[in-house]
């Protein structure tokens, strides 16, 4: 045979690699094929051509598996078990750019399902190299790098210790400060999903001056740059006091209540999420946060969206009451409490309803206006029939009765008190009662509409048991009237008068 | 012998007669003695009656005096009970009174100003209007910042030249009420309402309206040189000596027995010190539990309890130890008896007890009489 023919054959050869491996990676961008690539084995098939002579057949032979690996866990552990790894690893120090995106991709793949394949990435001494990686020119492999640095750090506290501890964290800092766009939002994550776990991560974060520049970038009018952004501010705020400071001396009030309303819900969401990390640690940072007017704003976010959007914000009005009464005085000047009523009656789901009661319990605890301010809305047979209601969660049970009894303490506002006499069950019944024997001694306004209501008559049906608080508290109402309006309301009176009727003999002369 | 037979056929007459009448009186004796005896029976009854009742006269006197010297014993005891319980309700409605007045000063004070609430919380409201009439339909944000800063401070010069107006109309209010006499009489048409004019000049009308200024009183010239008793003198609590001109620097001493000026301040504004009784609410713990109880209401997500894993192991089965899985059984030496086995070994025949009696170590504590390890 001459050369040629000799050359033509490995040629073909050549060509038939390069379809072969350009063709399962086209397949593999579409879920319905990697079914039936599994199950013929591409795996195998893969492996020695990640050691072939030809880059681009290595590169895409990377990028092919890359994207196997991404679609579910069972091909990662394949991709794990099969030794892949240290190769990927070994090659990615020298390679060109193209190679090292596409091994980053693998690592990425590989890292997102679990936290036992992120372990396996660990082992295999990837970290080191990626973090080189990140000091690369090219920002398509920073980029990457970043992004599987993201992925491994998410799962727990001990991946983004390892992550740490490689020295990743002022790379990734470099990376904000980059022009790219999806290098920032990236390298934003990244920095967020390390931050979250700990507040010894949150410091490390801390302390390479990420604040500064996150807080700089919020500025941004990309959306999803904004989204990272606050997400990272808002994992770094919510471990202490300390870091929620921090984060508030970057000034970031008042451009974050303009996040607030931004056409995006997730930004929407994030920023109110960063608003309620901070106001949830001392009543200096929600004096704060009220002074900047956060709490109109976040409560015009809250009309602006529906469902789990909304939780953040509301959960965000509930820390800001908690803290004081000041405080809670502000959120009802700000009408804060029709909005809340608003999510209680229109969500569909039970914990959005419980973070609403939980919010509404906190505002009307303090004093009598403020319970007067909550109990106005009409928000109290609402409360009542979330509490009996036999499909609420057991959450929402608990929380609207600890609400109700919080409110019911606390309210002098008969009118409002009055129906909840009609259906309350015992436990219930013994504070509106109770309210009622408070007031109405003092009160002989409230004394007369109390008979003309029907409140009278409806405390006397009431049956406790002699010695109990609820007979207490009867008696002291009773005694507030005379004996014969006592009388004539009590139960079965008309029937006592008739049988008088009866029993009367009149005088014949 | 006839008078013999005369007397001895009167003799059994005689005798019948004597017999009568012995038997008369005997007859009359019964009826006699009954009545005698009925006659003494009721004289003694009538005396003794009178004895009882003297004795029972007697007896209700005493009583009498007893019983009223019980009740003036107890009803002394009421009054000083009365007086007492009116003094006492009086001191607890004077105190009360005085509590009333302390709490509220103190508060006002110390704790909390309504006015500096309400100046707050109406400043939060504006605050909010100044954030809700962005219109941001675009995430521009510094721009729309700055807009809303200029539509607050357009709002600020409005009401700027409000103000200036307000002062223009009262300077020249007070003009007109100094210069009132230039009005126009039916007589004599004032300087502003000549009659070669259509209509009266505007500050004629000025001039109707205006009432006309009282006298003023002679003022007690105020002198402005501050001495030391002016800096004294001032005895409203929170103000600091308000003076237009500074004492000169290098003044003399005044003359008189004045305390030093620094004694004399930190002595007027000596900040309160309360005790811990005054400071301190009287049902401290309750509130601490309850603020405890608020502060887990708001921190927690979840309000269920975290149960003990009690039941953590209540699936695994147990696997007992190799002495008590063994069908030897376990070594009764150490549980059923304590000696060795061989019985030359021991000390004293009697088997030792698993159960020890209580033994009297400080029954005798200082009792004894030796005054050994007593401390001097």
């Amino acid at each position: 045979m001459s050369q040629r023919q000799v050359l033509q054959v490995f040629e073909q050869y050549q060509k038939a690699r390069t379809q072969f491996v350009q063709t399962v990676a086209e397949l593999a961008t579409r879920p319905q094929n990697i079914e039936t690539l599994q199950n013929a084995g591409v795996m195998s098939l893969l492996r020695p051509l990640l050691l072939d002579v030809v880059p681009t057949i290595q590169q895409t032979a990377v990028l092919a598996l890359g994207r196997l690996a991404n679609y579910n866990d069972d091909l990662a552990e394949a991709v794990v078990k099969g030794g892949i790894l240290p190769q990927l690893v070994y090659s990615l120090v020298e390679q060109n750019r193209f190679y090292k995106k596409a091994a980053a991709f693998v690592l990425r793949a590989v890292g997102k399902h679990s936290p036992q394949l992120a372990q396996a990435i660990v082992d295999c001494g990837a970290l080191d190299t990626l973090v080189v990686c990140l000091e690369d020119f090219d920002p398509g492999v920073r980029e990457a790098a970043a992004w599987a640095f993201s992925y491994i750090a998410r799962h727990n506290a001990e991946l983004s210790q390892a992550v740490v501890d490689a020295g990743a964290v002022p790379l990734l800092v470099l990376c904000i400060q980059e022009p790219e766009i999806a290098l920032k939002g990236i390298a934003a994550s990244a920095l967020s999903d390390i931050a979250k776990h700990s507040p010894e991560l949150a410091q490390t974060v801390v302390d390479v001056g990420a604040i500064a520049h996150l807080a700089q970038m919020i500025l941004n009018p990309d959306a999803k740059l904004k989204r990272q952004v606050l997400s990272a501010l808002s994992q770094i705020a919510k471990h202490s006091v300390n870091m929620a400071e921090m984060v508030v001396e970057a000034e970031i009030f008042p451009v974050v209540l303009t996040c607030l309303k931004d056409k995006d819900d997730y930004v929407k969401k994030n920023a109110s999420t960063l608003i309620r990390e901070i106001a949830k640690h001392t009543p200096e940072l929600s004096q704060l946060i009220v002074n900047a007017g956060g709490v109109a704003a976040v409560i015009d976010c809250i009309a602006s969206c529906k469902g789990n959007i909304r939780l953040p914000g509301i959960m965000m009005l509930g820390y800001v009451a908690a803290h004081s009464e000041n405080l809670a005085m502000a959120v009802i000047i700000s009408k804060g409490v029709p909005m809340l009523s608003v999510c209680l009656s229109e969500e569909p789901e039970d914990h959005i309803k419980a973070a609403a009661t939980w919010a509404l319990g906190q505002i009307g605890r303090h004093t009598p206006e403020h319970a007067r301010a909550v109990v106005v809305t009409n928000t109290l047979p609402v409360l009542l029939s979330l509490y009996m209601s036999t499909e609420s969660s057991e959450d929402l049970q608990i929380k609207s009765k600890k609400a109700l009894k919080n409110i019911l303490q606390q309210c002098t506002y008969l009118p409002a008190l009055e129906p909840l006499l009609y259906d309350a069950p015992p436990n219930i019944l013994k504070h509106v009662v109770g309210q009622f024997s408070k007031v109405l001694p003092h009160d002989c306004k409230a004394r007369r509409l109390f008979v003309t209501s029907g409140g009278l008559k409806k405390i006397q049906e009431i049956k406790a048991e002699p010695g109990s608080l609820l007979q207490e508290y009867i008696n002291s109402i009773n005694s507030c009237y005379p004996e014969e309006i006592v009388r004539y309301y009590s139960p079965g009176y008309s029937d006592t008068l008739l049988q008088r009727v009866d029993s009367y003999q009149p005088l014949t002369h | 012998m006839a008078t013999l037979a005369r007397l001895q056929a009167r003799s059994t007459s005689m005798g019948q007669q004597y017999y009568y009448r012995n038997s008369v009186v005997d007859v009359f004796r019964k009826k006699e003695n009954d009545a005698a005896v009925k006659i003494q029976s009721w004289f003694r009854g009538c005396q003794v009656r009178a004895y009882i009742r003297h004795l029972h006269t007697v007896a209700t006197t005493i009583q009498k005096w007893w019983r009223g010297y019980l009740g003036r014993q107890r009803y002394q005891l009421i009054v000083k009970l009365a007086y007492y319980t009116m003094k006492m309700n009086l001191y607890n409605a004077m105190a009360v009174r005085i509590q009333r007045r302390w709490r509220g000063y103190k508060i006002r004070k110390y704790c909390f100003n309504y006015y500096y609430l309400k100046e707050y919380l109406k400043a939060v409201s504006e605050t909010n209007d100044a954030i809700r009439d962005f219109r941001i339909m675009n995430s521009c944000t510094l721009f729309r910042c700055r807009e809303a800063l200029e539509e607050f401070a357009e709002m600020k010069d409005r009401e700027e030249k409000k103000a200036d107006l307000e002062r223009e109309e009262k300077k020249r209010d007070y003009q007109a009420r100094k210069t009132h006499y230039l009005l126009s009489t039916k007589q004599i048409p004032g300087i502003y309402n000549s009659p070669f004019r259509k209509d009266p000049d505007p500050w004629e009308l000025r001039l109707q309206k205006a009432k006309p200024l009282t006298h003023r009183r002679p003022k007690v010239k105020q002198t402005h040189s501050v001495s030391l008793s002016d800096w004294l003198a001032c005895t409203s609590a929170r103000s600091f000596p308000r003076s237009e001109i500074l004492p000169p620097i290098d003044r003399k001493p005044c003359q008189g027995p004045f305390r030093p000026v620094a004694e004399v301040l930190e002595q007027r504004y000596r900040p309160l010190e309360p005790t811990l009784r005054v400071a301190d609410p009287l049902d401290g713990l309750k509130e601490a539990r309850r603020e405890v109880q608020r502060q887990e209401w708001a921190r927690n997500v979840n309000d269920n309890m975290f149960l003990p894993f009690s039941s953590y192991h209540k699936n695994k089965k147990y696997i007992p130890t190799l002495h008590l899985s063994s069908k030897y059984g376990s070594d009764s030496y150490g549980r059923q008896h304590f000696r060795d086995e061989n019985p030359k070994r021991w000390i004293c025949d009697k088997d030792f007890q698993t159960v020890l009696p209580s033994f009297d170590l400080f029954s005798k504590y200082g009792k004894l009489y030796s005054k050994a390890g007593q401390i001097v």
